[in-house]
């Protein structure tokens, strides 16, 4: 894919771009994380990279703070070619990287911090101090040298980070996410710091999927999209819903004619579902889910990431805990049972399959062998199990059933599921969790990561268990997988479902803007603030309460 | 072959390995290590040596199977020092007070052991799952308080009674003990030694055959996939203690009912730590914990024989750390290894169909 460059501004050429990154290329055993990477940093601007979570933005930065080496491309900065066996190399070359969670000691003070590590570079004595009190003045972060970090707040540690990577000589600067964490007050401050520090500078790369931020305060806006560079904009004349749809793919696929399964059976009924925040602010995470999906049917749920998805799907499962709301379940036997009150176990009984948005941290036991993962969540079943005793011989026998099915590449049934690639592990976990002829089949992201291959094995596979009169509940980031699969899509915003979409007819301009909320047009300004809902979108409802929602929960 | 190299490599690696560090710590002293360690050796065939390795070899399975239980789910019972002992005390006194058949006898004693233990064990456990509290600390914790609880409940005031200058509890009726398989001057095997191994065997049942097992493994692996998976975790924190306690509370069994019938003030301690080494050296696995029980037993008892090349027995203790330590680093390595070996393998067989990895599987799996 050819990427275009960065517009350049009148009077910006005088000094080379501060980094370039030409056909970064990056494989992980069956995944390109990174693929034809094109990147240009001009010198001394705030650069934004946007794509969503899983698009490979982490991998693209690790490798230019020479934490990953690319297997192809080239990396040049400042006008010279570089080339980074470690971190190490990157700081010299004058990259540092403030990373989303802090990497701090906190029984050290503020000064101990930052010259930790660093004590070569002016001692750790008076001229370091001398050196981070200069520096703290001049971009105007005020910080006291000797105060404990533990009692630092957010935004001060994240100061700190800051300080830490300047001390180290970092001239370009990597945040990655630095407004995950904070309040829109603090987002402000932030982007007067950075404003007055590219006033004397240093140039930022700046890694966000939060659009109006975005808009706020980059100067130019990369977009990456499963992997790859899918262009770069200005963002004071693109909005934020054509940036949506360039990090969700906004090319429709090709509209097929098939015939629609949905019956009237209702599978799934959920009803006033709210769920709040773990951190006790009594901030509604879910707020009053109200959806129903039917045999033969696919929801999808469409929504930018950490809307609540992740939180509505692990509710539905039993894995949190509900503060109101009821859901029940019709299972293939016609029975109609209530999951409110039932644990996962039990849910999964009922006839639930999942398959989780993080298949390492939720669907796989990484070094047990493929046949001991196929028990996992079935242990209670036939035919991996009879009664209190494991049926090893069965699970075995319909582990090899899945390998066949589904195309699992591995050349036999003991390997530990970690040997397998991304897309193969994923092919067992839907073949697992469509083993048990499931009723509703709950799949977040169940592509994410995965080859073009698997994709579509995966896709076919879940259409024809539609087929079957399995009701699908699914989530995705990807609006070609969520227009090509669903027959009905919701739109998720701030823990709400906001608006309805027909996947037959619906552009992908209605979807983005209905994703973003109403905030779409802000010029400025760092937070949605309920004084600016954008002409004309449907969803300006849920916004000022929950502004500060997506910070909060990460904090 | 696989599991060869897997599983037994490493611990054989870290013994070769041990060896090599204390024969260096020989010659820099001034030893002759060979000389050691053929008396060593040779100390097998003297007297009660063997049957003695055997007897205490039972002793540190129980606790290392107690340890090895909680290790499955990444549960760190360092408690099972405290729990063995209230088990022990506790199961003393019981018997000692008690009269009821021969056979009933004992097996009421085993069971207020096995229970006893569970029960101080439930305290850690009930502390961590309703108040998060860390097994690690707690454990300790109570260890240093079980060493005061049983001093006292063997003391004068509480049940102890004085037998010429030792304290202990009652002693119990001939109809609580368990007679042993004799071997004549060789010595006397304890009759429990038959239990530790019907545990071990209901241990291995228990972790590859059963339910639990597959959930206490799931647990251990992987806490989230494990909860996904609808596994309890509060319950599985909870029963993996109770039975680790259970386990824990057996241990002085076969010494109790088969030699000794009475706990004494003076009985010997550090089983429980024993059994963190012995769990660590065989991985968890049955087979694996009583190999390394009886290596743990063959090295503390054969060290005897070292006074008589004029080797000082402490050398011992230093092999004994240096394998665990060795075991420890050997099984990481050989982990690794293995898993990259096999990331080879599985990529070099799909390779062979489809090109490189990333882009292969669009040809063929488009038909599917």
């Amino acid at each position: 894919m050819s990427s275009s460059a960065a517009p350049v501004a009148a009077g910006a050429g005088e000094a080379p771009p501060a980094v370039v990154l030409s056909g970064i290329t990056k494989r992980f055993p069956g995944v390109v994380a990174n693929s034809d990477v094109h990147l240009t940093v001009r010198h001394a601007e705030v650069h934004a990279l946007c794509g969503e979570n899983g698009a490979g933005k982490s991998t693209l930065m690790k490798i230019l703070y020479g934490m990953q080496h690319p297997d192809e491309g080239t990396i040049e900065v400042n006008g010279a070619p570089v080339r980074f066996r470690s971190p190490t190399d990157a700081i010299r070359a004058g990259i540092g990287m403030v990373h989303q969670h802090f990497m701090l000691a906190d029984n050290l003070t503020v000064l101990e911090n930052v010259v930790l590590g660093a004590e070569r570079l002016h001692g750790i004595g008076a001229r370091a101090r001398r050196r981070l009190v200069e520096l703290a003045e001049r971009t105007g972060m005020r910080v006291e040298p000797d105060a404990l970090v533990e009692r630092l707040g957010v935004a001060d540690r994240q100061r700190v980070e800051i300080l830490k990577v300047l001390y180290r000589g970092a001239r370009i600067i990597i945040l990655d996410e630095p407004t995950a964490v904070l309040v829109p007050q603090e987002v402000d401050e932030l982007f007067d710091t950075l404003r007055g520090m590219r006033e004397q500078g240093y140039t930022f790369l700046f890694i966000s999927h939060k659009l109006d931020e975005v808009r706020a305060i980059a100067d130019s806006v990369t977009v990456i999209r499963r992997g790859t560079t899918v262009g770069t904009a200005d963002p004071k004349s693109v909005s934020s819903r054509q940036l949506a749809e360039m990090m969700v793919g906004s090319a429709l696929p090709s509209p097929e004619t098939r015939e629609s399964t949905v019956t009237d059976q209702v599978v799934l009924r959920v009803e006033g579902l709210s769920l709040l925040a773990e951190d006790g602010s009594g901030r509604a995470v879910l707020d009053g889910i109200d959806l129903v999906v039917r045999s033969g049917e696919v929801l999808g749920i469409a929504g930018v990431e950490g809307n609540g998805q992740t939180e509505l799907v692990e509710t539905v499962m039993g894995m949190r805990h509900a503060s109101s709301g009821r859901v029940w379940l019709t299972g293939r036997d016609g029975t109609t049972r209530e999951l409110t009150n039932l644990t996962t176990l039990h849910r999964r009984e009922a006839g639930i399959g999942y398959v989780p948005e993080d298949r390492h941290r939720h669907g796989l036991l990484l070094t047990q062998p493929l046949w001991l993962n196929r028990v996992l969540g079935h242990q209670t079943r036939p035919p991996v199990s009879r009664g209190q005793w494991l049926d090893l011989a069965g699970a075995k026998q319909d582990t090899r059933r899945i390998v066949e099915e589904f195309d699992v590449r591995t050349p036999g049934i003991d390997v530990a599921a970690a040997a397998l690639s991304g897309g193969n592990q994923q092919k067992l976990v839907v073949g697992r969790e469509l083993s048990a002829d499931p009723a509703l089949l709950i799949a977040s992201h169940p592509t994410r990561g995965v080859d073009v291959g698997a994709q579509a094995l995966i896709w076919d596979q879940i259409r024809a268990a539609r087929a079957g009169g399995l009701a699908v509940l699914l989530i995705s980031a990807d609006l070609d997988e969520l227009i090509g699969l669903s027959d009905t899509i919701k739109v998720m915003f701030r823990g709400r479902l906001v608006a309805d979409a027909d996947p037959a007819s619906v552009t992908p301009e209605e979807l983005g803007s209905a994703m973003t909320g109403a905030t779409t047009d802000v010029p400025t300004g760092a937070h949605g603030g309920s004084t600016s809902d954008g002409p004309g979108t449907g969803s300006s409802t849920a916004d000022s309460e929950v502004a500060d929602s997506e910070g909060g929960e990460r904090g | 072959m696989n599991v060869v190299r897997g599983k037994l490599l490493p611990p054989v690696l870290a013994i070769v390995f041990a060896a090599l560090l204390c024969s260096i710590a020989l010659l820099v002293s001034g030893g002759n290590p060979a000389s050691a360690l053929t008396a060593m050796v040779a100390q097998v065939g003297e007297g009660t040596t063997a049957v003695d390795i055997v007897n205490s070899a039972s002793v540190y399975y129980l606790a290392g199977l107690a340890v090895a239980i909680g290790f499955q789910m990444n549960l760190f019972n360092i408690g099972v020092e405290g729990q063995y002992r209230v088990g022990a005390v506790v199961a003393a006194i019981v018997g000692g007070a008690i009269s009821l058949p021969a056979g009933l006898h004992a097996a009421v004693i085993i069971v207020v052991a096995a229970l006893a233990g569970a029960a101080y064990a439930a305290i850690p456990a009930i502390l961590k799952v309703t108040r998060g509290v860390n097994e690690v600390i707690a454990t300790i914790m109570l260890n240093a308080i079980a060493a005061g609880v049983v001093a006292f409940l063997i003391s004068q005031d509480a049940f102890g009674v004085l037998r010429g200058n030792n304290i202990g509890t009652a002693e119990i009726a001939e109809t609580g003990w368990v007679p042993g398989i004799s071997f004549g001057s060789n010595g006397t095997v304890f009759g429990l030694v038959l239990l530790a191994a019907a545990v071990g065997v209901g241990y291995w049942v228990m972790m590859n055959r059963s339910r639990f097992g597959f959930e206490l493994r799931a647990s251990g692996e992987s806490a989230t996939a494990a909860s996904a998976g609808g596994v309890n975790a509060k319950r599985m924190v909870l029963v993996a203690m109770l039975l680790s306690g259970a386990m824990a509370g057996l241990v002085t069994m076969p010494e109790l009912l088969g030699r000794d019938h009475t706990y004494l003030i003076t009985s010997p301690t550090g089983y429980g730590f024993t059994g963190i080494a012995v769990a660590l050296l065989g991985r968890n696995h049955p087979g694996g914990v009583a190999l390394g029980a009886l290596l743990w037993a063959f090295l503390d008892k054969s060290a005897l024989a070292l006074d008589n090349v004029g080797v000082p027995k402490e050398i011992v203790t230093i092999m004994q750390g240096t394998i665990v330590l060795s075991v420890v680093v050997a099984y990481e390595i050989v982990r690794r290894l293995e898993l990259a070996a096999e990331q080879r393998r599985v990529g070099r067989q799909n390779s062979g169909n489809g090109g490189a990895p990333g882009q292969p599987a669009g040809a063929s799996a488009g038909g599917v």
